[in-house]
């Protein structure tokens, strides 16, 4: 323990802002940090081990108990669950002999779930340490479990290889693409570094101008103007600024950032050194999230290649005087991540929790230098503009969200996929390009998104209307809406950091209302609970989890009225329906040891 | 000398200088925000939430929140002692708050502010009743997380000023508790002494000194005789009362 201890650290040069690599080695080698090697770590570091322990039990992907050679993780999305996610579990309980949660007793194997893989469209799923398998059966789990219990290496279990790079020697992985309809500006075949080559040409301020015409909004969901954030970066005055690629797309239901890492991974890596070009940033990051650590080799051997080519480090693209260079920086598993401050306080080795702005990261940052942070999508969009133009660029989509958005359509529909779009099209036309016949509910942006009905599949997917990342999940008849209001709740609660009241506290609350009305326990009283509950929690939160995390709740009740109507009792009596007496007096009959003379009717008996 | 400029908070014009915060202004004026994460001496953090103002019709925490000049802040409406109410609510319901049988009664913060909003008794939401061991290892000193708010002043306080770092939050969400450098307490380097052990700090009966259990009696307790208010109490803010 102790080497391993000492040469994670050196490989960091005891940089307490490196501490997230630092312990996904040692989690990697060790399967596990436990109390001594917190001791060890936090001596090296000179911080005290109650920090190395903050650290590891916010991440999912840290532990401090031993885990097996061998983490098997299952995807517990909603969308994998509808596929059959139960059986799936059980089925790999059974070839293993644990439980979902424990290990085996040789030690060799762990089993466990995990909110959202990233792999909707080809459901269900799990993760074999950093393997991803793929549409899942009873029989494909079976050979899967024989074939570890013999010895094979978790990346050798992939029969056959998805399409695209996910053959490529670096990838092998099963994983595959699925791009059902390839748009004019990003998944049509696009040019290397046309983009790049242009952009260093013209001015910062050109550039600027180019990206302000085009439109371009953050792809990440919030569509703020990339050009006004790079602005303000450019403006602000610092020695250093940095650029992080925001690829920890874990809004359950998203998984485009994915197809993109996987063939146009080089758009984005140019995007991220237009910006650093324009800004004045000599530092990239990419922020990976760990379920696609798959990738990660691939994108290092294109980062060192694009070195090698000039590209990257010093005078890059032929430029004297521009120095920049980027890193990967690992994710260990926490959807609150993906908000940009939380995902910065990362970066930095840091738990996952959002900061306080003012002072925004586009003026302080990570290590408090001004920070741009764009999705993965963004990035590759500002090459496309770089290259074709801004005016090109805003002729597709509507006059807010301008260009081609990328969708990642799950649920049910024969054709899920990434559908990549101009902005603006209606849901019942993405409806039909899916093939959905029978939705008769879609999911847009995830579950921080809103639920709609069939009456409003007339809407339209864009900033002036319904606003998305590119989640759509798809819902047919058979589905229960609130068993899905329920299990967003669930993610929410797993997911909420706990640093504010509202957000720690009040989803909790959320659901266990929500889990009293599917149990009929509840009256018309109850909606109006929810409601102003789920009002403060949207108000008073501090970040966007939290502003966002009612929306299940408060949008089914707009749009499915019904579905709730058809639980809650209408009581005249004015006993609250989720009072039961005889439960109440349960535990007091048995600390009494006799029965209640007023409730037991047969007392005298006793 | 920094720039000065005014403010309205409920209609009252507040004198600011730049850089001040929404609370730091607030404080100087004499006008009093309800708060319980945010103390004197401490980086205010903005995590309990019970300072949400509205600034310009925007909800923000007030001890985070730059005061902006000719804005507008909604201080003490019905929507926001509202939201106050639900997030005090939800603090009692999160932990084991029995207010009869805690050492801390008449001085607690939680409590006061309890008071303060009206809330007299049994609310709305359901009690969480978690199950935290006590930690009495130490020699002059017991924690009793079941009525930790998750302020974290103790933190800030053994951080920042102790130099100790002997709290930090440890887990997330719902789980998400304050933990000690240590198996225990006793393990610790944390004295007496130190800030984060001052009566002051702890706003509820979490951290407890040993020997010193109701020093004055129920009854005679600060907010026993007054509501919490700016210069009542330990977090009486920064400015004169």
């Amino acid at each position: 323990m102790k080497n391993s201890v000492i040469s994670a650290c050196r490989r960091y040069a005891d940089d307490r802002t490196r501490l997230m690599d630092i312990l996904l080695d040692i989690q990697r080698e060790l399967k596990g940090i436990e109390p001594a090697a917190m001791d060890r770590i936090a001596g090296r570091l000179g911080i005290t081990r109650v920090e190395v322990e903050g650290m590891v039990s916010f991440y999912t992907f840290f532990s401090n108990r031993i885990k097996g050679d061998i983490v098997i993780r299952l995807c517990s999305d909603i969308i994998d669950r509808h596929a059959g996610g139960g059986e799936i579990a059980k089925c790999f309980s059974e070839a293993l002999g644990i439980a979902v949660g424990e290990t085996t007793a040789d030690g060799r194997f762990s089993l466990e779930y995990i909110p959202f893989l990233g792999m909707s469209d080809q459901a269900p799923s799990a993760m074999i340490d950093e393997t991803i398998v793929t549409c899942l059966t009873a029989e494909k789990v079976r050979l899967i479990c024989s074939r570890l219990q013999a010895g094979v290496a978790p990346r050798e279990l992939a029969a056959h290889t998805g399409d695209g790079n996910n053959g490529h020697p670096l990838i092998r992985s099963e994983v595959v693409n699925n791009i059902r309809c390839a748009g004019d500006v990003l998944l049509c075949p696009v040019p290397d570094n046309a983009g790049l080559m242009r952009a260093l040409q013209r001015r910062p301020r050109e550039i600027l101008e180019e990206l302000e015409e085009s439109g371009l909004t953050g792809r990440g969901g919030a569509g703020f103007p990339t050009s006004r954030k790079w602005r303000v970066a450019a403006d602000t005055g610092a020695e250093r600024r940095c650029i992080i690629c925001n690829a920890d797309e874990g809004e359950p239901g998203t998984f485009k950032d994915r197809v993109l890492l996987t063939e146009r991974a080089g758009l984005m890596i140019e995007g991220m050194t237009i910006a650093a070009y324009t800004v004045g940033s000599d530092t990239g990051i990419i922020y990976l999230r760990a379920e696609y650590a798959y990738l990660r080799s691939y994108l290092e051997s294109l980062l060192r290649a694009r070195r090698e080519q000039g590209l990257l480090g010093k005078d890059a693209g032929g430029k004297r005087g521009f120095n920049f260079d980027i890193r990967i920086q690992m994710g260990a598993g926490a959807y609150i991540c993906g908000e940009e401050s939380a995902l910065i306080s990362s970066c930095e080795g840091l738990r996952g929790e959002p900061k306080n702005r003012p002072p925004f990261p586009v003026e302080s940052g990570y290590l408090g230098y001004p920070t741009v942070v764009d999705n993965v999508e963004t990035f590759c969009c500002v090459a496309r503009i770089m290259d074709r133009g801004g005016a090109w660029f805003g002729g597709f989509g509507t006059g807010k969200s301008t260009g081609t958005k990328l969708f990642s359509v799950s649920g049910d529909c024969t054709r899920p996929g990434v559908y990549e779009l101009p902005f603006g099209i209606s849901v019942r036309e993405l409806l039909d390009l899916v093939d959905a016949p029978e939705a008769a509910a879609v999911q847009v942006g995830g579950p921080s998104g809103e639920m709609i009905n069939e009456s409003q599949f007339g809407r339209r997917l864009c900033l002036e209307d319904l606003a998305t990342g590119g989640s759509v999940m798809v819902f047919s008849r058979r589905r229960n809406i609130l068993e899905i209001v329920d299990y967003f709740l669930g993610f929410f609660v797993e997911e909420s950091c706990g640093y504010c009241t509202p957000c720690r506290v009040g989803n909790v609350f959320l659901k266990k209302r929500i889990e009293k009305i599917r149990k009929g326990l509840c009256e018309l009283e109850d909606l109006d609970y929810l409601r102003e509950l789920g009002k403060t929690i949207a108000m008073t939160s501090r970040c966007g989890l939290g502003h966002t995390s009612p929306n299940p709740v408060l949008s089914t009740i707009r749009n499915f009225p019904l579905v709730y109507a058809a639980l809650l009792k209408e009581r005249g009596d004015g006993l609250q329906a989720s009072f039961d007496i005889q439960s109440a007096l349960e535990e007091s009959r048995r600390l009494a040891k006799r029965r209640s003379m007023i409730y037991d009717p047969n007392y005298d008996e006793g | 000398m920094s720039k000065q400029f005014k403010f309205e908070i409920d209609g009252i014009e507040i004198e600011a200088r730049h850089g001040q915060s929404i609370m730091q202004a607030a404080d100087d004026a004499g006008v009093y925000i309800p708060r319980l994460c945010d103390v004197e001496g401490l980086e205010p953090q903005g995590s309990c939430r019970v300072c949400v103002v509205k600034q310009n019709g925007r909800v923000v925490s007030a001890c985070t929140q730059p005061a902006i000049e000719g804005s507008k802040v909604e201080n003490e409406t019905e929507e926001i002692l509202g939201y106050r109410r639900d997030l005090v609510r939800m603090l009692y319901h999160e932990g084991n708050h029995l207010c009869p049988i805690c050492e801390a009664s008449g001085r607690c913060e939680l409590q006061a502010m309890g008071y303060r909003l009206g809330i007299t008794q049994a609310t709305k939401y359901p009690y969480l009743q978690p199950v935290r061991p006590v930690d009495a290892s130490h020699p002059d000193i017991v924690l009793d997380t079941n009525r930790c708010i998750l302020c974290g002043r103790c933190i800030r306080a053994s951080r920042d000023i102790d130099k100790k770092h002997v709290f930090e939050y440890v887990g997330r969400g719902i789980h998400k508790r304050v933990g000690v450098n240590g198996n225990k307490l006793a393990d610790t380097n944390v004295e007496l002494k130190d800030r984060a052990i001052d009566l002051a700090t702890c706003p509820v009966g979490c951290i407890i000194q040993k020997g010193r259990g109701f020093f004055a009696p129920i009854g005679e307790r600060q907010f026993d005789k007054k509501p919490i208010t700016l210069g009542v109490g330990p977090g009486k803010g920064r400015g004169k009362p």
